[in-house]
């Protein structure tokens, strides 16, 4: 008997706005515990919140871009639970009429094309951090991150495989980023998942009993714990166990999720519509306007790369990898007139470095005029590949000028001032043999007579000046 | 006389004159506080020390030209549910012992900005839950009038201090009366304003979307004069929506000519005492007298206005005073060892029964299962007791009403009935569900020679209109001028 | 509709009270008053009627993404019943 997975999937995603959703702390993450609160976001009697019009705008654009119908006459909606974490004792999400509704993302897991619906999209607020204080073995409570802006992206439970689950992750991730909407940093907690999984016997159309597992911090976190959960289902519904509807935690270092408190499991969260906040009108010329604000996103981008730069598929991908590299990639395409050698730079040289360097694509740094300025170099024939090379490591390494670090390796090469003609001079004078070989029709000849003349001029010689030299000398 | 006999408008021209200086005036208060208060209870708080060094920054502007407006060093009383930073806010409350706000309140702020000075805290019904101020930690405030007698609430202490001449003006806050009914009761004016008016920004929320806070004084004129210093726009309350702040202007009396009053007759019927009814009904008659043409029509739904407003104001509550937990002010539970202790055990000690049974049925309300049929259910009341007051204020400028249908009761006369305590709130909630603006104001005695009082009720932003009217009757009347009888000179 | 000592014990788990015994019985003596005034509402004819959770019908406020500055945290933490130097303080919360 066979069994199938189905996984709808809860994304948590923090916003790249630079101020809180309801007050104007800053959202930087890190910082002392409570250095980025106010009496706001940290629920002191009486005071109000006041809607960030970016988190509205990013929510929009996010939704345009998962082609979901946007909610014309939307509201927020206070969610009551109690916990340290949480200072006003309610989050201020949208359960009632959320800002997105009835999208899509197309993804392709392993080569087979799927579109998962993604039910809606709401805007709401982040909670504080508790830290265990093991001196006192009390609870430390911090603030900072109440109020951060988060998106929840809500798929509809149409998921098969964990491996279409992480190509969602993928897809969306990239999304967002293209988007610059968030920057989907999942070590920072910016971007989380909730999976809910349920299993039944292959054929039936019944949902099964679903659990729903959090604390999922990576893409592998995610795929295991997908694993496991299925597997223990099976396992209960094979021994004639029924599944419990929960909340269950995944353990990532022992590879285990297990049931969180049955209190948890039981909420009544009170959803009612939140008074401190006006309704949100959004209108058609809003909307246009975001769409108008659009970035080009990343398959739109790879469609662009192969049909303008012919580059191939592998290396379109490999360059919308991230939103860092793509920017890095357009700007020394545009910079040096010469995508096919940009692109070679990225997809080899510059991936091979982060790679070595461990350097996430997110923290690529490089700056394009300096990778620019090599590639002219290099094009123009003023050093050669290996010096290229060893130009491009400097400066993605040291952060080095690369004129000053040409000039103080030495690799500059020579073409037209007086060194290559000496040098031809010389070696011409020094192997008689090998030019009357050379003058009585052995080509070969003439390939030793340029070794020479290379190794004359300490490997720094253009082999086109230094061929053509040799040429006019002997002929 | 003395210098709280004057009116707050008077009190200002004399520091404006330099007859009187600002801490003189300050001071004057401070003094009638420390020899009367004792009987009434109407404070919570008052620091002399803060008063005076506030009282020195508001001479310093006027001094400096800074401070302009027409109240300009006089002092005023603040409700304790309005922060003030440095001073304590405990809405009565246990729970929120000890808590001094690192804030002030966007009115806060207006006061300072208009040179008024800030004496002290006023008690209240523990978090505006009430209409008789007798529930607070602080224990009760007594009616200046009767001190057997509940002074109303929830701003029972605001309107017996402005009663006792403590304070020439104070503020109040008002979600289903409670400027309004004290006002009644005490013999004080009072003025409810459009919901929007005025920022509820540090005002400790009860119902967040019917609160108000506005102004209560011994006069519609004292009381415009304070609406306009706190009224307007503030980018901190997103549902403040009004475009400026009322104006104060001291224009000649226009009389009430072609002015339509609506006069509800079922709110005369049924359990209105005899005493309340034939004062009201006097005031519809003065106001006929002044030029206005007095209609009367029946006041649709009103059976479901203290059940619509029941509802959505605890089901607000509810939320709203979850954030009172012993973690980040206020009291905690000395006995909570663990955090499911920290919560019930600070929670249990620190709220009286009266707020527990708001937030108790609050839960219920919004709960699962029974949403739709409570909740729902009064949020379509709302509009369409909404939809009601839009169709009168087609033919009516001002409705005309009694605020409350007796005159103040004995303390503890209705604790124990809280049902009963609810149904005296029938003529003011509908107000609070539309978020209209009402004025109220004292307009005779009963036969035991305690205050009654009306109200008018105006459509949105019509507050000048209510004024206009107010100030009309009170320049033909002396109802508000007389001052509690017993008081010991 | 009658508010039982379950529906009592739901209601203090939702508000994060513990009553006493006589509050237990005094306020399922008073809610069950009370709700049953409150289903006066049930006589009123509400379909098709909107839901009004504000008295006005105004819409959108906003503020524009701009960073101010935070409260000192000494501020922040002032009025906390216990704290450490940084953060607010509570007992150990379970997993």
């Amino acid at each position: 008997m066979s069994w199938e997975t189905v996984i709808g999937l809860e994304v948590h995603t923090e916003l790249a706005t630079k101020s809180k959703i309801f007050c104007a702390c800053t959202t930087a993450f890190g910082g002392s515990p409570n250095t980025h609160v106010c009496p706001v976001c940290s629920g002191m009697p009486g005071t109000l919140p006041r809607l960030n019009r970016q988190v509205v705008e990013f929510a929009i654009r996010t939704g345009l871009a998962l082609d979901c119908d946007i909610t014309r006459y939307g509201k927020f909606d206070r969610k009551n639970y109690v916990y340290p974490d949480l200072p006003k004792a309610y989050q201020v999400s949208q359960l009632y009429a959320p800002i997105c509704q009835n999208g899509h993302l197309d993804i392709d897991a392993g080569g087979v094309p799927k579109t998962i619906a993604i039910r809606e999209i709401h805007m709401e607020e982040d909670a504080g951090k508790l830290i265990h204080d093991p001196l006192t073995g009390s609870t430390l409570v911090d603030y900072n991150r109440c109020g951060v802006p988060l998106l929840e992206i809500v798929s509809q439970p149409d998921f098969r495989s964990a491996a279409e689950v992480l190509a969602y992750l993928e897809k969306l991730r990239e999304t967002l980023l293209f988007l610059e909407v968030s920057d989907c940093k999942m070590q920072e907690g910016s971007l989380r998942a909730d999976v809910n999984l349920s299993v039944r016997r292959t054929g039936e159309t019944a949902l099964g009993t679903r659990t729903e597992m959090k604390n999922l911090n990576s893409f592998r976190a995610i795929g295991r714990a997908i694993a496991y959960e299925a597997a223990r289902q099976i396992d209960v519904l094979e021994e004639g166990g029924v599944i419990t509807q929960e909340t269950r935690r995944w353990d990532d270092d022992k590879g285990v999720s297990y049931s969180m408190r049955s209190k948890e499991n039981a909420q009544d969260y009170r959803y009612f519509p939140e008074p401190d906040l006006l309704p949100l009108r959004v209108d058609d010329d809003w909307v246009e306007r975001e769409r108008a604000a659009l970035p080009e996103l990343a398959h739109q981008k790879r469609a662009r790369y192969i049909a303008d730069y012919g580059l191939s598929e592998k290396d379109a991908a490999t360059l919308t990898g991230h939103k860092r590299v793509s920017d890095l990639f357009e700007a020394l395409a545009d910079k040096t007139a010469a995508p096919r050698e940009a692109a070679n730079l990225v997809t080899g040289e510059l991936m091979r470095l982060l790679n070595r360097t461990g350097t996430l694509p997110e923290d690529l740094s490089a700056d394009s005029g300096t990778l620019a300025r090599l590639i002219t170099l290099v094009l123009d024939g003023k050093i050669n590949r290996n010096a290229y090379k060893e130009a491009v490591e400097a400066v993605f390494t040291e952060d080095a000028d690369p004129d000053e670090y040409i000039s103080a390796h030495g690799l500059l090469m020579l073409s037209d001032d007086g060194a290559v003609a000496e040098a031809v001079a010389a070696v011409v004078a020094d192997n008689p043999k090998s030019v009357a070989d050379y003058r009585a029709g052995k080509q070969q000849a003439l390939g030793f007579l340029m070794g020479q003349a290379m190794r004359r001029l300490g490997g720094k010689g253009n082999p086109a000046a230094v061929s053509q030299a040799l040429k006019e000398r002997l002929n | 006389m003395e210098l709280y006999d004057l009116s707050a408008l008077a009190l200002a021209a004399a520091i404006r004159d330099r007859q009187v200086g600002v801490a003189e005036a300050a001071g004057a208060f401070l003094d009638r506080i420390e020899k009367t208060d004792p009987a009434i209870s109407a404070f919570i708080t008052v620091d002399r020390a803060d008063a005076m060094a506030r009282a020195a920054a508001a001479q310093a502007a006027i001094d400096a030209g800074e401070a302009t407006s027409p109240l300009a060093g006089v002092p005023v009383g603040v409700k304790d549910n309005i922060s003030v930073r440095g001073l304590p806010t405990s809405c009565a409350s246990k729970i929120l012992e000890g808590y001094v706000p690192v804030f002030d309140a966007t009115v806060t702020d207006r006061l300072t900005q208009a040179g008024l000075v800030v004496v002290g805290k006023l008690n209240m019904d523990e978090f505006a839950m009430g209409g008789s101020t007798e529930t607070g930690v602080h224990g009760p405030t007594r009616n200046p009038w009767d001190t057997a007698r509940v002074p109303g609430g929830s701003s029972g202490g605001s309107a017996a201090a402005v009663a006792a001449r403590e304070i020439p003006l104070a503020l109040g806050s008002d979600t289903g009366g409670s400027i309004r009914q004290p006002c009644a009761f005490c013999g004080a004016t009072g003025l409810k304003p459009t919901y929007g008016a005025v920022s509820r920004y540090g005002l400790v929320a009860y119902a967040s979307s019917l609160d108000q806070i506005g102004p209560i004084a011994r006069s519609v004129d004292d009381c415009a004069a304070l609406l306009a210093a706190i009224s307007g726009p503030d980018a901190r309350d997103s549902t403040c929506v009004v475009d400026a702040p009322f104006a104060f202007d001291q224009t000649p009396d226009e009389g009430l000519d072609g002015m339509t009053v609506g006069l509800p007759r079922n709110y005369f019927e049924g359990g209105i005492d005899g005493d309340v009814k034939k004062a009201v009904l006097a005031a519809a008659k003065q106001l006929e007298a002044l030029g206005a043409r007095v209609e009367e029509f029946v006041m649709p739904m009103m059976e479901y206005t203290v059940p619509a407003y029941y509802i959505i104001a605890c089901a607000e509550a509810s939320s709203n005073l979850s954030r009172f937990d012993g973690v980040k002010y206020g009291y905690r539970s000395p006995k909570a060892a663990t955090l499911s202790e920290l919560y019930l055990d600070t929670r249990s000690e620190g709220f009286g029964l009266e707020v527990k049974r708001r937030m108790m049925l609050g839960n219920f309300v919004l709960s699962s299962g029974y949403y739709d049929a409570y909740y729902k259910k009064a949020l379509q009341a709302r509009a369409l007791i909404k939809d009601a007051y839009n169709a009168l204020f087609k033919k009516y400028d001002l409705i005309l009403s009694p605020v409350a249908p007796t005159t103040a009761y004995h303390l503890g006369e209705n604790l124990d009935d809280p049902l009963k305590m609810y149904m005296g709130d029938i003529y003011t909630v509908p107000v609070n569900l539309a978020g209209l603006p009402a004025v109220a104001m004292p307009c005779g005695f009963d036969g035991q020679g305690l205050p009654v009082g009306f109200q008018l009720v105006g459509d949105t932003f019509a507050e000048p209109l209510l004024i206009r009217a107010g100030r009309a009757y009170q320049r033909v009347t002396a109802h508000h001028l007389k001052q509690p009888g017993r008081e010991a000179e | 509709m009658q508010i039982d000592g379950a529906l009592i014990a739901y209601l203090e788990d939702l508000s994060r009270l513990s009553l006493s015994d006589a509050e237990k019985t005094r306020l399922a003596g008073d809610l069950t008053a009370i709700v049953g005034y409150m289903a006066k509402l049930d006589e009123l004819d509400t379909a098709g009627v909107p839901e009004r959770s504000h008295p006005f019908d105004h819409t959108n406020a906003f503020r524009a993404d701009v960073v101010g500055d935070s409260f000192d945290r000494a501020l922040i933490l002032r009025n906390a019943p216990d704290a450490g130097d940084e953060a607010f303080r509570v007992p150990k919360t379970v997993e």
